[in-house]
């Protein structure tokens, strides 16, 4: 069996590659998409632990995490939309006006 | 078996690249699906069978869709993106890696990570994760509900086109 250190290897690495791409990209679609890889590398890690552990619980809050990350996308999404329909980029530094 | 484990973990990673790298946003989707085709294999690796088709189901056939389209739609895949400033790529590089150490660190120093009783192949199986989530976790289970009804009514509203 695969020792749990490599999940945690495997799943710290996936997980700041999606920081590193939040912090580097300036694509608004391309900051929710290292979002999602950020919530999958926690599941990854989540199942791996459910299965060293032999508990069924941790897999259940894959289960949460992925709706949380399918309702974020669709919402997230809308959002983008609305604000392509206002001003025809996905810069998100020229949303930086909405702090005003 | 072992070699399958890094196989897919190099794909995963080198894919996951490919989602930060890539300068055209339909590469990165392109991508980011095989970095879920990746990680929906280390499930089934992992014994949790039920979970990799939730997973491929939910990510693959739904999220990735909805990214695909919102790019094709807006035509997003002719837009040139602005970069940043070398200083602050290479900042956020060595943001990005330094985290990766402290999370390391962290998680294998949490505690004994030995496995605690000998792995049970069944804990995956839709049996037992059915028992667990409409026994333990029933009422987390209709709050999503509720969540989920939330996001689809936001989404409707967000994405309609306001009648003048």
């Amino acid at each position: 069996m695969i020792p749990l250190d490599h999940y945690i290897y495997l799943s710290s690495i996936l997980f700041a590659i999606g920081v590193t791409g939040v912090l580097m990209r300036r694509n608004m679609i391309v900051l929710f998409m290292c979002i999602e890889l950020m919530l999958n590398a926690s599941n990854l890690l989540l199942v791996a632990l459910s299965q060293y552990h032999s508990d069924s619980a941790a897999q259940v809050f894959v289960f949460f995490v992925m709706l949380v990350a399918a309702a974020e996308a669709a919402v997230g999404l809308a959002i983008l939309v609305m604000l392509y329909r206002n001003n025809p980029t996905t810069q998100i530094d020229v949303w930086n006006r909405l702090k005003n | 078996m072992e070699i399958l484990f890094y196989l897919l973990a190099i794909v995963a990673i080198a894919s996951a690249l490919g989602v930060v790298l890539s300068k055209n946003p339909v590469y990165s989707v392109l991508s980011l699906i095989c970095t879920f085709f990746a990680i929906a294999a280390q499930y089934i690796l992992l014994n949790a069978q039920f979970l990799a088709a939730v997973h491929i189901i939910v990510y693959a056939g739904a999220i990735m869709v909805l990214f695909l389209f919102v790019i094709m739609l807006l035509n997003l895949n002719i837009l040139v993106e602005t970069q940043r400033f070398t200083t602050a790529r290479l900042t956020a590089a060595f943001t990005g890696g330094l985290l990766c150490l402290v999370l390391i660190a962290a998680l294998r120093s949490a505690g004994d990570i030995k496995a605690a009783n000998p792995a049970n192949a069944k804990i995956g199986l839709i049996e037992n994760l059915g028992m667990t989530l409409f026994n333990q976790y029933l009422l987390p289970f209709e709050v999503s509900s509720l969540l989920f009804l939330a996001a689809m009514v936001g989404a409707v509203v967000l994405a309609k086109k306001e009648i003048a």
